[in-house]
């Protein structure tokens, strides 16, 4: 269990470090825009939203565990 | 506005904080703390949003667009491993007593002293840029609130006394004094503080919301509508994208990498993410808490800023000032005082942590280690210390208020807020290596942590803060456009001739690269004390002795119970002493009272405890001076011996059993090539004894069937016939007799009984039955006996038999016309020599190799097949040896041959008495 946790975070940690630098970074990089947003603005936003879910997520996870 | 009401609004709501400081405080007191729950914790990490959060990332935005981010998602991608990082060093923290970054570095390399000053010096030096822009925040927004305009009065210009961030910088002071150094807590815990810090983080998050949404929903319809008035400026469009908006991958990547250490390493969020961090499971939900906090500060500031650059299209306001300037010209005066309030607050809380965490280290790390060595120190009988260390950290507190607002009046100014707060980033990601490799990397030593400190200052020192100094013209720009000693090569800017878009990416990659290598190659080549490796093994394996109790001390400490006693009331005050060790007593169940000497334990807990209020490496000097220290007494020694010599004498023993078996290997081999040649000769044997019964069984026969079909032979053939059928059957039952000798004497089961017996006897008895048979063959004889009584350990009848067999021999093989025989008895020191020495034919030395072989005959060419077994000599020889003896021929071609046989006696030899 621990140790699952354990390789969870590492992994977010680093899909993470991928998804918020270059090259990626790049893809959403264009004057394109969403409903008036512009692309990069609304792809940093929403995936730093969707890391904080996943953390929640795997950290609660060893709450309900925890004796 | 005027300054007066905006002052009163200030002096209230510090007011209002040092109540809410003042509660906690008592609430902590009361066991019923405030601060200890994860939405607390988290909101006190935000302490990481300062004034450069406030109004920097607005003023960034406008120039770089989302260039401002990196700074915040850094934190968010570390997040995720605070569960494994940031917890260890909680644990490990706790379990120390760690109060500071500078200390927790010191612990780690073996409460090194000179590493405290080292990581110190730096995070001084590094943070004071930092602080100086909040006071250049607080005082900006000052000025545009009262004033209504930023750009009227440089304060560098100002004489101090009429500068608005000089009185900012006393009352912070004072407000810090205040806040942190009340009381001596040696946990270095301040629950009040903490409270009053996260209420701040909440205030300044609602106010930055409050401006968000006002500029947002307020002076435009939505995101979208904000976002399409600004595309339609190709100026402002420009921002959404990050190559035109000048971001590179580069840069953006060590901004991020800067911010993931910042926040766990910067002096103000170690202190309150660890130091006064109350349960280290919070850590799990901060982890979301806390990013969730920045996303929502920062999701505004983009639209604020494209807000800014529509409405102040001719640069009217700073863009740092965007978030205050919007609200006041658009007439909303008590939003623009919240959002003032709120910037106020941010500064504020960085400059209290901050100023109170360096106040720390600086007591603990730089001022303790002196007073403590200086000589009247140690005379003097103070009773109480705390009071002393109290009124150092204050005086550390102004100090570093004072340098902060000396760097703002000479070089703050010129820049904008971020630029100068990533120049202290840079700084504190010095530590990286220290920190993260000490706590995962036991190897690592005190000389390579040391070594790469200063490696990696003396970097960030060239090409960070160095060169601003040149433009605040405090020192020549020479170096800045030629290079240090006018080396192209070390050019700040451009460091060995690499030339980088940004300053902070370059300085940040050629100080952190060659700092990481050092802390490496340094460890590697060098070896740690004891005192460092049973830290590293502490600090690394922590999760290892949290379960396994703290039985784990190579410092075996003994001191004088009163000493004890007087040290921590002078650090800790009388009260606090008596608390703790009444919770000492308590725990270990003891009555300290009725013992004279302290033991290891108490020692320890009095180390950790004085660590608490005065740092590792201070306490550990302290207590030093009144400790006997036995690194490990001779009995623990002899434990750890003891088991050391089972190990090697088990892996001896296996040694050992692996050699018999080796050898036991070897001997049946052996065995069995003996075995296999005893079965070949075995083999042979009843060839040879078949083939020899089969001869005179042959002749016997053949004779036996002449004389049955001819009845007519007469007589005298018959008798030859006969007489060579008995002579045969003779031979044959010699044959079998010998036979049977053999087996007799090579079986083993057959144990002579040996006895001590006069060998002269023996001789003298076997060669008399012999003499009857020389006389008829008229041969000369000579019994020469020089010895009597010779006693050898011996077998009466085969020593007879020995004799009788080597004379039968000679007289046999002796010269036929004049024959002679000569058996002599003498001795040659311990051991009894028979020679039987006959004039015969003698024997070749080829054969002489042969003659003791079994069936071996010496054959004639003139006399063929001499008579007997062939058994004889072989039969001999192996009695002589059950004898311990040996026999062997001299012997020479014509010359007759002498055998000889050599038996120990079992006493010395005594003169025949007769011939």
């Amino acid at each position: 269990m621990a140790k699952d946790r354990l390789y969870k975070l590492l992994g977010l940690f680093f899909a993470a470090m991928a998804i918020f630098n270059f090259p990626l970074l790049n893809l959403f990089s264009h004057s394109r825009a969403v409903g008036g947003v512009p692309l990069l603005y609304l792809y940093l936003f929403l995936a730093w939203g969707a890391l904080i879910f996943l953390t929640m997520r795997i950290v609660a996870s060893q709450d309900t565990s925890k004796p | 506005m005027d300054a007066g009401i905006i002052i009163f609004i200030s002096f209230a709501y510090v007011a209002l904080l040092f109540l809410l400081a003042f509660y906690g405080d008592k609430r902590e007191k009361q066991g019923k703390s405030l601060v200890n729950n994860s939405g607390i914790y988290s909101l006190s990490l935000a302490v990481y949003c300062t004034a450069w959060t406030y109004y920097g990332s607005v003023g960034r935005a406008a120039t770089s667009g989302l260039g401002f981010l990196p700074i915040y998602i850094g934190p968010a991608i570390i997040a995720p491993l605070w569960w494994i990082v940031l917890k260890k060093i909680i644990l490990i923290s706790k379990s120390q007593r760690i109060t500071s970054i500078a200390d927790f570095i010191s612990s780690r390399y073996g409460k090194s002293t000179w590493l405290g000053v080292i990581a110190t010096s730096i995070a001084v030096l590094g943070i004071i840029p930092y602080i100086s822009i909040q006071l250049k925040a607080i005082s900006t927004s000052f000025d545009l609130l009262a004033i209504g305009d930023n750009n009227i009065h440089p304060h560098s210009e100002l004489p101090f006394f009429l500068d608005s961030a000089w009185y900012i910088a006393i009352a912070l002071a004072i407000f810090a004094i205040l806040f942190g150094t009340r009381n001596l807590d040696p946990n270095e815990r301040h629950g009040g503080l903490i409270a009053a810090i996260a209420f701040e983080s909440l205030l300044k998050l609602v106010a930055f919301l409050s401006v968000g949404i006002f500029v947002t929903y307020g002076l435009y319809n939505g995101f979208g509508d904000i976002f399409e008035a600004g595309m339609k400026r190709p100026d402002i469009a420009r921002l959404f994208t990050l190559e035109e908006a000048g971001i590179n991958a580069w840069e953006w990547f060590w901004l991020v990498l800067l911010s993931m250490s910042a926040v766990m390493l910067l002096p103000r969020q170690f202190h309150v993410g660890v130091v006064e961090n109350t349960q280290p499971n919070h850590v799990g939900k901060a982890s979301w808490l806390f990013p969730l906090y920045l996303l929502l500060i920062n999701i505004f500031v983009l639209p604020i800023a494209i807000a800014g650059l529509i409405q102040f299209p001719n640069g009217e306001f700073e863009p740092d000032s965007f978030v205050l300037s919007l609200p006041l010209v658009h007439g909303k005066h008590i939003l623009a005082l919240l959002v003032g309030l709120g910037g106020f607050s941010a500064a504020t809380s960085m400059v209290i942590v901050a100023v109170i965490a360096l106040s720390i280290m600086i007591s603990n790390h730089l001022v303790l280690p002196l007073l403590i060595r200086s000589s009247s120190f140690q005379e003097e009988p103070r009773p109480n210390l705390s009071n002393r260390i109290l009124g150092i950290r204050r005086i550390s507190i102004v100090i570093v208020l004072l340098l902060a607002y000396g760097y703002f009046k000479a070089v703050g100014e010129q820049y904008t807020l971020v630029s100068v707060g990533l120049i202290s980033f840079t700084a504190i990601a010095q530590f990286v290596p220290a920190v993260f490799g000490g706590i995962f990397w036991k190897r690592a030593t005190k000389k390579g942590a040391m070594a790469s400190l200063l490696v990696g200052f003396t970097v960030w020192a060239f090409t960070l803060p160095l060169p601003t100094l040149v433009e605040a013209k405090m020192i020549s720009a020479d170096f800045l456009n030629n290079g240090l000693f006018g080396l192209e090569l070390l050019k700040p800017h451009s460091l060995f001739g690499i030339q980088g878009s940004s300053h902070i990416a370059q300085a940040a990659f050629w100080s952190l690269l060659l700092n990481t290598a050092t802390y490496f190659f340094v460890s590697l080549h060098t070896v740690q004390s004891p005192l460092e490796a049973s830290q590293a093994d502490l600090f690394v394996d922590i999760y290892k002795y949290r379960l396994g109790g703290t039985d784990y001390d190579i410092m075996r400490r003994r001191a004088k119970m009163q000493d004890i006693r007087i040290l921590l009331n002078r650090f800790l005050g009388e009260a606090r002493c008596n608390t703790l060790l009444t919770a000492f007593e308590n725990a270990q169940r003891v009555d300290l009272s009725q013992q004279q000497a302290a033991g290891p334990e108490l020692v320890n807990y009095a180390e950790t405890h004085l660590a608490g209020a005065i740092g590792a490496a201070s306490a550990k000097v302290i207590i030093g001076s009144i400790t006997k220290e036995e690194p490990i007494s001779l009995e623990e020694m002899f434990k750890v011996l003891e088991q050391t010599k089972e190990i090697m004498q088990y892996s001896k023993a296996l040694e050992k059993k692996s050699l018999e078996l080796e050898r036991t290997t070897k001997q049946l081999k052996e065995a069995n090539e003996q075995l296999q040649e005893l079965d070949r000769l075995k083999a042979d044997f009843i060839t040879t004894v078949t083939h020899e019964l089969r001869t005179p069984i042959t002749s016997i026969k053949a004779l036996s069937k002449i004389m049955l079909e001819t009845p007519e032979l007469p007589f005298e053939q018959q008798q030859e016939f006969l007489n060579i059928v008995v002579s045969e059957s003779e031979r044959l039952t010699r044959l079998i007799n010998q036979v049977l000798d053999l087996e007799k004497i090579q079986s083993r089961q057959d144990q002579w009984a040996l006895e001590p017996l006069d060998l002269a006897e023996v001789v003298d008895h076997a060669f008399s039955g012999l003499k009857p048979l020389m006389q008829d063959r008229n041969i000369r004889q000579e019994l020469l006996i020089s010895i009597r009584p010779a006693i050898v350990l011996g077998h009466a009848d085969r020593l007879t038999q020995v004799i009788v067999n080597l004379v039968s021999n000679a007289i046999k093989f002796c010269n036929e016309e004049d024959g002679m025989v000569i058996l002599r008895l003498k001795n040659d020191g311990p051991m009894a020599i028979v020679e039987v020495e006959d004039n015969g034919r003698g024997i070749s030395d080829k054969d002489q190799q042969l003659i003791f072989e079994k069936f071996t005959q010496v054959s004639d060419e003139f006399r063929g097949k001499p008579t007997g077994s062939g058994l004889g000599l072989f039969i001999t020889k192996a009695i002589i040896g059950r004898h311990q003896g040996r026999l062997s021929v001299r012997s020479e071609k014509e010359k007759g041959a002498t055998f000889i046989v050599h038996i120990p006696m079992m006493h010395p030899p005594v003169p025949a008495a007769r011939p």
